[in-house]
């Protein structure tokens, strides 16, 4: 054990005079929790909109007016014909176009029943499905309205009506940072902890002190848990620091334990560091860690249900999802700090990350091999 | 006289390709015992599985009395080593690369500190104690990196390629170190290029494409092969060769 | 031939030979996109759909069944039934396990055929805003069709119908959106990288020294580096496009001609924003460091693919029109999936190069500084 006391003391020393490096660990994870959450939103506002009114009646106009007013879409242009419209969709300069046919409310009060045209930039699917979601709740709104007044002034009696009543729990003001912070924030701590790791040991491949290490008589375990824990107690305090960001920056005060968020980030850290160890096993550059790093690292992004849902996925990504350590801290992070949840509701994540923890640093610790 | 290093038939293969070709030799205690050939001879591959770095494909070998395939850490135990490249941390200091490894050898307290002291005044290194290694001199480097593998007092040292890239006089001045520590009981096993660095070691092998095809003290070897330097000796031995170049005169 | 150009083809023969002979990336640098497009264009959608929802249904009538059996239906929710009181919904979404619960007050059907009107509660837990708001909506749609359809006989008057109509991506595949995105986001991020160690590299390794006493002019030898992975991520955006039509069903619908055009342009761009990090940074780990840390996440957010840019603050907004990606997204969106021409896009490709040319003037500045 006391070699482990001299390795960590080379291993601090190292890090504490490398000026740039510390600057990167300690201020890129800062300001990008500081900004990123303000461009990570999926609230719905400024969708444009261009209108073709083919009806000058008082009721298309009623109805344009309640769409611009619901602040949900913004008004772009007018036009006269749907080619013209269609136009503005080629050219990005709208998302969504409302035709209101001709003879609009005389058709409707003769005939009872109108429809309106719309045509919607499907390429990004959530601007799509929320702008024709919100559009449609508009139009059924403003159908109600117009059917309630011809009710009130003819004495028909009104159909039943089922009233959706929503409310929003652990976050009634749908902010979407709460949402985001610590998602983002787990990304970062698991780069700090991976990326160093990894090319750390590479490092001392690329010049040759490794080799100087494996002559010597130090134990391989020693040697691993000497590169480890540095680089576990920095992904620590990147956690922490990433947790004052989240709540002066954002006023996110976890609802739950912090002391069960550490216990949790420490565990996690566990897998994110082995797998690092791992990386830095199989590749002899650090320009090779660097690229296999980043191949996990996006995999474990855009796969770990922080921007998009797992279970929209198809039924092998989820799983790719669920081998995905990442996937876990996030799910936590969010449940322990929006919704208070303890110790009981994440022991099947304590006990998953555990599994990979100890998968991928025994692998880890098989492969590094002090005599090749 | 005490057998150190004890090589019988020891054979690396990579694929199809045989980089160290059944060597047997030995080396015995107090000995500087020279591991010359050109480059792409095998004299690193040798080396590398005396030292435990590398597993031998067959043969047989024993340092210190242990057996390479099973007591690689008994090895690292009894010796130290200078790599090619010096292996120093460039971002530490001078001081701190010696406590260092001095520390890993298992030196600790009071002897670790006394010891470096020693170190650091023995190389005239004081006033660069402080330095980090990437900023002091070449020469300064080796003679560090010499002395932190030698700073545990091993049974054996192997250099490999110690004498890289600096003038004459600091190589002299290298040499000087490496007797002093003979002296004192320690077996030098040193692999070079140089054929005038030959001359200074008691016995010596030369390797031609993985074998050896030269054994003995270099009055021997001159006589052996009717030559007046060890140049000669090569020459009239790389004449056959199929690997390598670069050798010095 | 003049000197110039010979001895630049004399430098790129080089850099080839360097590529070439590191196996393991290359392996990485030609599967990773690969894998990777594959992957995300086949399991990234912005669909929420399987997504489990509880049901306490304590009026357990005709009305509620016929409700609940929609819902059943749908494959946007996946039902579980339960009796839950409000406290043991809490802990069911602090075990994250369920996203929403609709209650069923006990006196459904009588309160509807009775009074006209029954609340329908549906609690969200709104811990991921954009799955309340969107399931929430889902849920409203569908209870507001089942009214129509089951007291449509009384006659409606006054039904304003929609016609939607979902243009370029009808079925709303997430890969038409996700596939131009990823594929702005991995060619920058890998483009980047591989050149950012290119120039540092040497300059750690020492062989710098021997490149600038030579007679050569220093703008070849930079450009020299570019010039392998220009064609190797050629290399790429051909394999990408390959699988994109064949495997992922997605056809380039304008000029491939163009598409490889701008797809040149913008690896361009991106090798340089990578050859001036490697002339700024002093070593390879903080080359890598930048690269995989400090604009992993950035160029995720400020491409636009996956949260639109006009949702985020005016700065931010300001912001992305310096991320070559986003520009990028934009070119590959009109080429690929809506089909236009040049014409649509100069200004967009105007952007990149007015970005290309800065960042080589800057690199060569910054190098020649580094000469003297």
């Amino acid at each position: 054990m006391r070699t482990v006391r001299f390795l960590l003391d080379k291993e601090f020393r190292q890090i504490f005079r490398n000026k740039t490096l510390l600057i990167i660990i300690l201020m890129v994870p800062v300001v990008q929790l500081t900004i990123l959450p303000l461009a990570a939103n999926y609230e719905v506002k400024n969708i444009h909109l261009t209108v073709v009114n083919h009806d000058n009646s008082h009721y298309a106009q009623r109805l344009i007016t309640k769409i611009t007013a619901s602040g949900y879409f913004q008004l772009t242009t007018l036009e006269r014909s749907f080619e013209e419209a269609f136009e503005s969709i080629e050219s990005d300069r709208s998302d969504l176009v409302l035709e209101i046919p001709r003879h609009f409310e005389r058709n409707l009060v003769r005939e009872n029943h109108q429809k309106l045209f719309v045509a919607v930039n499907a390429i990004n699917g959530v601007k799509a499905g929320l702008g024709a979601a919100y559009l449609n709740a508009i139009v059924r709104d403003y159908n109600q309205e117009i059917r309630h007044s011809w009710f009130q002034t003819t004495g028909f009696s009104q159909p039943p009506a089922i009233d959706v009543i929503p409310s929003n729990w652990y976050n009634p003001n749908m902010r979407y940072q709460l949402f985001m912070v610590p998602g983002i924030l787990a990304i970062l701590v698991t780069m700090v902890g991976g990326y160093l790791t990894a090319l750390n040991i590479v490092k001392e491949k690329e010049t040759g002190t490794i080799e100087q290490i494996n002559v010597t008589p130090i134990r391989k375990h020693h040697f691993i848990l000497g590169k480890l824990i540095p680089f576990w107690i920095l992904g620590l305090v990147t956690f922490t620091m990433g947790l004052l960001v989240g709540w002066l920056v954002y006023g996110v005060m976890p609802v739950g334990s912090i002391v069960l968020l550490y216990l949790f980030a420490a565990v996690y850290l566990l897998p994110v560091l082995g797998l690092g160890l791992l990386i830095s096993t199989y590749t002899d550059t650090q320009q090779q860690a660097m690229f296999v790093s980043f191949f996990f690292v996006m995999i474990f992004i855009l796969m770990s249900g922080l921007f998009t849902s797992i279970e929209s996925m198809p039924g092998w990504a989820q799983i790719i999802s669920r081998l995905n350590p990442v996937t876990y801290f996030i799910d936590v992070m969010r449940m322990v700090v929006l919704k208070g949840s303890g110790l009981r509701d994440i022991l099947p994540h304590i006990g998953a990350v555990v599994l990979f923890g100890i998968f991928f640093n025994i692998w880890a610790i098989i492969n590094y091999k002090k005599t090749s | 006289m005490e057998v150190v290093i004890q090589t019988d038939r020891l054979t690396k293969r990579f694929g199809d390709f045989t980089a160290v070709d059944e060597i047997s030799f030995d080396v015995r205690r107090g000995e500087i015992f020279g591991f010359l050939g050109a480059n792409g001879a095998g004299k690193t591959t040798a080396m590398r599985m005396l030292i435990g770095l590398s597993k031998p494909s067959s043969g047989k070998a024993a340092i210190a009395g242990f057996d390479v395939y099973r007591e690689t850490e008994k090895i690292k135990k009894n010796i130290g080593y200078m790599s090619q490249k010096f292996s120093l941390y460039e971002d530490l200091t001078v001081m701190e690369n010696i406590r260092f490894f001095g520390g890993i050898y298992g030196l600790s307290g009071k002897f670790l500190r006394d010891k470096s002291e020693s170190l650091v005044e023995k190389l005239g290194l004081q006033s660069e104690r402080k330095k980090l290694v990437r900023s002091i001199p070449l020469g300064w480097k080796q003679k560090l990196s010499f002395s932190v593998a030698v700073l545990h007092n091993p049974k054996i040292v192997f250099l490999d390629e110690p004498t890289g890239g600096v003038d004459p006089v600091t190589r002299r001045q290298f040499w000087d170190l490496i007797y002093a520590e003979t002296l004192r009981g320690m077996t030098v096993f040193v692999t070079t290029h140089y054929m005038d660095e030959a001359e200074y070691c008691n016995r010596l092998s030369i390797m031609v494409d993985g074998k050896i095809k030269a054994l003995g003290s270099p009055p021997h070897l001159r006589k052996e092969f009717a030559a007046a330097s060890m140049n000669e000796v090569f020459f009239k031995l790389a004449r056959d060769a199929e690997r390598g170049g670069g050798l010095k005169p | 031939m003049s000197t110039a150009s010979q001895q630049f083809l004399t430098f790129v023969r080089k850099e080839f030979a360097h590529v070439l002979r590191d196996r393991k990336t290359l392996l990485i640098l030609f599967g990773l996109p690969v894998v990777q497009i594959i992957i995300f264009g086949f399991a990234l959608t912005n669909e929420v759909k399987n997504s489990r929802i509880l049901i306490v249904d304590n009026a357990r009538d005709e009305i509620s069944a016929e409700i609940i059996s929609k819902l059943e239906a749908s494959r946007y929710f996946d039902l579980e039934r339960g009796q839950h009181t409000n406290q043991q919904i809490g802990q069911v979404f602090k075990e994250g396990k369920i996203k929403l619960a609709v209650v069923f007050p006990a006196d459904f059907s009588g309160a509807l055929l009775h009074f006209n009107y029954a609340p329908l509660q549906v609690i969200a837990d709104a811990s991921d805003p954009n799955s309340a708001n969107t399931l929430t909506n889902y849920l409203a749609n569908i209870v507001s069709d089942y009214q129509l359809e089951k007291f449509g006989g009384q006659k409606i008057p006054l039904q304003i119908g929609t016609e939607v109509r979902m243009l370029y991506n009808p079925q709303l595949k997430g890969a038409h959106n996700f596939v131009p995105g990823v594929m702005a986001l991995v060619l920058m991020l890998v483009c980047v990288m591989m050149t950012a160690v290119s120039i540092v590299r040497e300059k750690e390794l020492g062989t710098m020294e021997i490149l600038l006493v030579s007679p050569f002019r220093p703008e070849l030898v930079i450009l020299s580096k570019a010039v392998p992975y220009l064609i190797l991520s050629l290399v790429n955006v051909t394999s990408i496009l390959l699988l994109s039509v064949f495997v992922l069903d997605l056809p380039v619908k304008g000029s491939l001609f163009l598409l490889f055009a701008e797809s040149t342009l913008f690896i361009i761009t991106c090798l340089s924003l990578g050859l001036f990090i490697s002339v700024r940074a002093q070593t390879q780990q903080t080359a890598m460091l930048i690269s995989l840390m400090g604009m992993l996440l950035p160029t995720l957010l400020f491409s636009g693919f996956m949260f639109p840019i006009e949702n985020m603050p005016k700065i931010l907004q300001y912001f992305s029109n310096a991320v070559p990606a986003k520009w990028y997204y934009i070119i590959v969106k009109a080429i690929m999936i809506k089909g236009l021409g040049f014409p649509a896009i100069w200004r967009e490709t105007l952007i990149l190069l007015g970005i290309t040319i800065f960042f080589l003037t800057v690199t060569l500045k910054n190098f020649k500084i580094r000469l003297t």
